[in-house]
């Protein structure tokens, strides 16, 4: 395989590379000139398709084929571009917007044309103060120079960018709860169908990307499909972006073909895991992956290889690294913690799915644990998500996944720690303890319908 | 007797109102300017206050009701105004393994507060975040100016504590 080089970084340590004439001396706008003037919309869909490029939001679905859902009739079109990055532990997308914003524009341009889309939003979390600055300066920049507005290379193509800020929820990064905050309302996802490409933003036909996807399209054009298809790994191609950070030494956003190692990233580019110690697990692409044990540090991080290790997929391949000494309950209790925050509690399977997965994680590391818990917890997380069919979006599966496979891959730690960490003072009531075993919590000679048991006698009768 | 309503007191500036209105054009209704005009009166006041919610409605053509409904999903907008810098320290998975929930219980420690509460001198105002997007920096802070802090411990924390109750810096010196 020939070396690797990396594209979507490669201006990174120039500082100057914000400015429109400097990415413009360097080849930029290249390509989307290129598509504008010289290719149909048609023809950069294909060409896309042809590339195999998966969105890198998260899901890894086949960009060119989601554009290509786009009904054939339609009459506008709207761009959503996805920048709230709120997976806990990725900071790429914040990498591209602060430190090559005109890269990230094209690759809006470009997708616009492609499908023909004149309105494109970007949806930054509000954090990104400084990326949104960057980035509100730059679509200023690439407008004057004629790379947006009307008419956009004599072409006949127009494009108009806004920025959008978000305001500090999670779930506004799932699609079509980025669509319901864009339109002004709580950002409560939809239940699909319709998908965004036939109904979205508006009641428009939508297309919502990730920003590191768009930030691809422009090196697609200029390299082509065959260029894009030679690094990775089977139905996993391109460069990709992977962050390392937690207990390791160096904290870094670097980007090598897909499919990587857990192993390589910690050891080329995160400087091996800190104070000496060793790893004990990692997460692949934020915390609602699950846990590659450290046996498994040899997986390709891809689309593909990494589902097979029981973790719910790639992810947003952000990569965290637990050590040795780092407990699997303490991991549980602070994922858990997230989702049971950032439940946007229009499901209630998942509202108070993870508000309950939250409190018995909090009550075994407190002390007051029972074995059949675990088993509790499994059978919650089994019946909460879009995977069973029980709510609207995928948050709930990704708050249901690290509880699953933690009792997986860690149930000998989890019971040996819910053995030895007693304390009676953490312990459920005598009340919650009757009804769990099936007996009434009630006085003698006295009924009540329990739920889950039925008519409940008092223990004595 | 008619029942007399006495006007309540604008209270969004002209130049801010005219403001929220150019970003109609941007949206094909109105109302997709909630989330902006929230950030825009936020900046001006810090705040949004139930007034400016009935402010920005009418200038929306939405009801007051919507505003606040919108407004309520979001952790970011109070409805009084908190510290003159307001400081997110993270608690998520890549900080919280590097000492994030510690640090965090130190900060509320030293300044005398809970999480989410404001200085008694008003300067400063400490809440929980989740992850923040710089886990670059774990474990990492930061301020509604702009401001990126981490990775910290507990004596870059103190450092950080000291800066913020400087005050906050503008925009352009980021
Ligand atoms: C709870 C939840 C949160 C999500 N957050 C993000 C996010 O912050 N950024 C993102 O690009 N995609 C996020 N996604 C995935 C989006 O729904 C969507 O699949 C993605 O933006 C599509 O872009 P892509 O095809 O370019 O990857 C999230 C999904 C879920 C279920
Ligand atoms: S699954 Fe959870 S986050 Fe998603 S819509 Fe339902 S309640 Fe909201
Ligand atoms: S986990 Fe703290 S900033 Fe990301």
């Amino acid at each position: 395989m020939p070396k690797f080089e990396p594209v979507l970084s490669r201006n990174w340590n120039d500082p100057e590379i914000l400015s429109v004439k400097r990415y413009e001396s360097k080849g930029g706008y290249a390509a989307s000139r290129k598509a504008l003037t010289t290719m149909s919309p048609d023809q950069v869909v294909d060409l896309v398709k042809a590339s195999e490029l998966r969105g890198r939001g998260g899901a890894g679905f086949p960009t060119g084929l989601k554009w290509s859902f786009l009904p054939k009739d339609r009459k506008e079109t709207f761009m959503c571009v996805n920048g709230d990055e709120s997976e806990p532990a990725t900071f790429n997308n914040r990498y591209l917007v602060e430190k090559d914003p005109h890269q990230f524009i094209e690759g809006i341009l470009i997708g616009c044309f492609a499908t023909r889309a004149s309105t494109a939003y970007v949806y930054l979390r509000f954090e990104y103060i400084k990326a949104i600055k960057i980035l509100e300066q730059a679509i200023a920049e690439a407008r004057a120079a004629g790379h947006l507005g009307k008419n956009i290379y004599g072409s006949g193509f127009d494009l108009e960018i806004w920025c959008h800020r978000g305001a500090g929820a999670y779930i506004c990064g799932e699609e079509t709860g980025l669509i319901e905050s864009l339109e002004g309302k709580r950002g409560w996802p939809r239940i699909k169908p319709p998908f965004p490409a036939i109904e979205g933003a508006f009641r428009k036909p939508t297309v919502v990307n990730n920003i590191e996807t768009l930030a691809c399209v422009p090196h697609i054009v200029e390299r082509g499909a065959d260029w894009f298809k030679s690094m990775g790994t089977p139905k996993s191609y391109g460069p990709k972006l992977y962050t390392i950070s937690g207990q390791v030494n160096k904290q870094v956003c670097v980007e090598l073909p897909l499919g990587v190692t857990t192993n390589q990233l910690i050891e080329e580019h995160g400087g091996g895991v800190w104070k000496g110690r060793k790893a004990k697990a990692a997460i692949p692409g934020g915390i609602s992956m699950g846990l590659l044990t450290k046996d498994e540090f040899d997986v390709p991080l891809d689309f593909e290889e990494i589902r097979k290790t029981g973790c719910l997929g790639l992810g947003t391949a952000a990569v965290t690294v637990l050590d040795e000494t780092t407990r699997i309950i303490d991991y549980l209790y602070n994922t858990s913690r997230f989702f049971a925050h950032e439940s946007c509690g229009q499901c209630t399977p998942c509202r108070e799915g993870t508000g309950w997965l939250y409190k018995t994680i909090k009550r075994i590391r407190d002390g007051g644990g029972r074995i059949e818990d675990l088993d509790l917890m499994n059978h919650l997380a089994n019946n909460m998500g879009i995977t069973p069919g029980t709510t609207i979006c995928g948050l709930a599966d990704g708050a249901a996944w690290p509880i699953k496979n933690a009792i997986a891959k860690y149930r000998p730690e989890l019971e040996q720690f819910i053995r030895e960490n007693v304390n009676p003072a953490a312990r459920i009531a005598p009340v919650q303890e009757a009804i769990s075993a099936g007996r009434s919590p009630l006085p003698s000679n006295t009924s009540m319908f329990v739920p889950g048991i039925g008519i409940a006698k008092s223990a004595t009768s | 007797m008619t029942p007399t309503t006495l006007p309540t007191p604008r209270m969004i500036p002209d130049s801010l109102r005219q403001k929220i209105e150019s970003y109609v054009p941007r949206y094909p209704n109105k109302k997709a300017v909630t989330l902006p005009a929230l950030h825009m009166v936020h900046s001006h006041f810090r705040c949004v206050p139930y007034q400016a919610m009935k402010e920005i409605a009418e200038i929306l053509e939405i009801t007051p009701a919507e505003v606040a409904d919108t407004m309520s999903f979001y952790g970011f907008f109070p409805q009084a105004p908190l510290g003159d810098v307001r400081v997110w320290i993270c608690r998520s998975i890549s900080c919280m393994l590097r000492g994030g929930d510690e640090l965090l219980e130190h900060a509320c420690k030293n300044l005398n507060i809970e999480p989410g509460q404001t200085t008694a001198d008003g300067k400063l105002t400490v809440e929980f975040a989740e992850c923040l997007g710089i886990c670059d920096h774990a474990p990492a802070a930061l301020s509604d100016d702009g401001r990126v802090f981490g990775p910290l411990d507990e004596s870059s924390l103190q450092k950080m504590l000291d800066d913020l109750r400087k005050g906050p810096i503008p925009l352009e010196e980021l």
